[in-house]
């Protein structure tokens, strides 16, 4: 007999649990103002508008660093959801625990080139990152970054992560 | 208005940058130096208190600007084309971090520029960044 599969809230609120903690230990993102919005295991970043954020006043346009910021922290976010996600399934990670501040290793940042096609509007961004290659200690993440319309990207980026050691690592020590 | 301060007026009006506390220390000539202090709500992982990178690369982003504005070909504005930075080591938690900015070659549209990044260790960079800038037409 197959496993009656788990009630669909069960697996929601584990999901939203485990992405809000790994979130939550980021204060970087919450000084953005950055979140994420999930669906299944595909995550968009929102950087959410605040005056804080722009760059230049007379345009007005964001900041071309805080840009690039949320485009890092929708890669590496992204990559680290990946990469424990199978964890987070099986209940090699638990929500709770993570919340609790014991969270396993992100993703390093090595590089990260960011290319600005149009000058940010005093608005929301929308990011998403796919991950091209993700080896055992090197991935390589390209993001995307967009406003009202998905097909004019405002900004790209790619980036060179290092990859958590395993034995740092508790979510996917027996994932074999 | 010397472009030096024209410069440092046009920085000092980044509202982003004053969001992270950003003080801009030298700036002329094509080069800028700006200082950003430890805060820790600007904390990349709240175990080990170390900066996020995105702090780095919008204080490199601002730096790198500056040094463009502050060249003596005096160019009316600037924005980012591309911008790549490579992160060397975590900066110390707790210690301010403090980029340098030259924009070594201006053309008529754009600049080339490179930054590096230290904390109280200035002897190991942190990260170090290359860019271009589109260089605006003055007034």
């Amino acid at each position: 007999m197959a496993r009656k599969p788990e009630p669909m809230q069960v697996v929601k609120q584990r999901r939203d649990a485990a992405l809000t903690a790994i979130v939550d230990s980021i204060p970087y993102a919450r000084f953005l103002g950055v979140t994420f919005d999930r669906r299944g295991d595909e995550l968009t970043g929102i950087l959410n508008y605040d005056d804080t954020l722009i760059g230049n006043p007379f345009l007005p346009a964001l900041h071309g660093g805080a840009t690039a910021a949320f485009l890092e922290l929708t890669s590496v976010i992204t990559l680290g959801w990946r990469h424990y996600f199978p964890a987070i399934e099986s209940g090699d990670l638990d929500p709770e625990d993570m919340a609790a501040g014991n969270l396993p290793r992100m993703p390093k940042t090595i590089d990260f080139t960011i290319d600005y096609l149009r000058s940010g509007l005093p608005r929301d961004a929308y990011a998403r990152a796919s991950i091209s290659r993700a080896g055992r200690r090197y991935a390589s993440v390209h993001v995307e970054a967009w406003q009202d319309h998905h097909d004019k990207l405002y900004a790209q980026a790619t980036g060179h992560f290092l990859m958590p050691s395993p034995d740092q690592d508790p979510g996917t020590r027996n994932a074999g | 208005m010397s472009t030096a301060e024209f410069a440092r007026k046009f920085i000092e009006a980044i509202p982003h940058a004053n969001a992270l506390g950003m003080e801009l220390c030298d700036i002329g000539q094509g080069r800028a130096v700006i200082a950003m202090p430890y805060d820790t709500r600007i904390v990349g992982d709240t175990r080990t208190g170390v900066i996020h990178g995105g702090a780095v690369s919008a204080l490199m982003d601002t730096c790198c600007g500056a040094a463009v504005m502050s060249h003596p070909s005096a160019p009316g504005g600037t924005a980012t084309i591309d911008l790549r930075i490579d992160y060397m080591r975590a900066a110390t938690p707790g210690q301010t971090i403090v980029t340098t900015a030259e924009c070594y070659h201006v053309t008529r549209s754009v600049a080339f520029v490179r930054a590096t990044t230290v904390d109280d260790d200035t002897d190991r960079p942190v990260a170090t960044a290359t860019g271009a800038f589109t260089i605006e037409k003055g007034f």
